[in-house]
């Protein structure tokens, strides 16, 4: 049996902070909430202090507002082309969101808002909704044809077709599955090792207990900056497919 | 068989999904790195492919980890 202090789920538990009903819906402010209201205000300050001087030369702060822009912008631009700068906001958005909402995860007690599927999937029907509306927006029936892709076969053409259609259908599930599954799986694995060390002295005594319990606790040091490239890469991987979308809904039939 | 059984089981047999990722991943990387050995200069201009091809890899290997946390905490 796991011990309620050990268990590696407790972590992602929602709880609320204050009350509020709407009708017959629960719109209290939760921890989760919190997480994410914490992460846009630290985003607004960093933002704010980082843009207040308008430098020639940039200081550090405005250097690292700076060098986030320009990577972003470089990563719309090579995967959607420069009119899909358009849409560099929105990326832009969601790339310091997710990579804030990730890193805040990181310190130790702080709840992960993006280890919760109904979050990273909202973001994700955010995206498709943005790709499926602008797309035919602005291509009207043109937009099919991103399940055409030029230059294949007549034969195999039904086919790939097929394909196209199931690939495009399943990219909110995996975009969002991909990110919480990640965030997800990294904590409870931080969580475990961690329990492992308490486990080993609670169980063995504290003489040969906190030798064995060297080497989860190594692992338990090993994965954290392994965690934090994860936190990393995945808000880099989102805005990337982000973007690869949007670089669809602006040339369908382009691949 | 006890069905709490069968549901550990099954959550390690949907663990052997992650075999195929691994495979796929390692293909990704070494012939990324084969080839940014050949031509390190080309290298930096598909770091976002290797990325792109990364992430689209990783997905089914996280897929067969979300089946198996399904039927660990949810079935």
């Amino acid at each position: 049996m796991i011990r309620a202090g050990l268990d590696p789920i407790a972590q992602f538990k929602i709880y609320k902070l204050a009350e509020l009903k709407v009708g017959k819906y629960d719109l209290s402010f939760t921890n989760a909430s919190f997480m994410m209201l914490l992460a846009v205000a630290l985003i607004g300050l960093w933002m704010f202090f980082g843009t207040r001087k308008h430098e020639l030369v940039p200081g550090r702060a405005q250097s690292f507002v700076e060098v986030t822009y320009e990577f972003v912008a470089g990563l719309v631009r090579s995967s959607a082309g420069a009119d899909g700068l358009k849409f560099f906001p929105f990326v832009f958005s969601l790339f310091v969101f997710i990579l804030f909402a990730n890193m805040l995860g990181m310190i130790p007690i702080f709840f992960t808002t993006t280890s919760h599927i109904i979050v990273t999937f909202a973001l994700a029907m955010m995206v498709m909704a943005l790709v499926v509306g602008y797309g035919v927006f602005k291509h009207g029936f043109k937009f099919l044809k991103v399940f055409v892709p030029s230059g294949i076969p007549m034969a195999i053409l039904p086919f790939v077709t097929l394909l196209e259609i199931i690939s495009f259908l399943s990219r909110p599930i995996s975009l969002s599955v991909r990110l919480w599954a990640n965030m997800l799986a990294g904590h409870i694995l931080l969580k475990l090792f961690a329990g492992f060390c308490i486990m080993m002295v609670t169980g063995f005594g504290l003489f040969p207990g906190v030798i064995g319990a060297i080497i989860p606790f190594g692992l338990t040091f090993a994965l954290i900056p392994l965690e934090f490239l994860v936190a990393f890469v995945q808000a880099y991987v989102f805005a990337l497919l982000t973007s690869v979308y949007l670089s669809d809904a602006l040339h369908p039939g382009h691949h | 068989m006890e069905a709490e059984a069968a549901k550990y089981i099954g959550a390690g047999i949907a663990c052997l999904g992650m075999a195929g990722a691994g495979i796929g991943l390692g293909h990704i990387f070494g012939n990324y790195l084969a080839g940014a050995l050949r031509n390190p200069s080309a290298a930096q201009g598909q770091f976002a492919n290797l990325i792109f091809g990364f992430a689209v890899t990783e997905a089914l290997g996280i897929f067969s980890f979300a089946v198996a946390l399904i039927l660990m905490f949810v079935v």
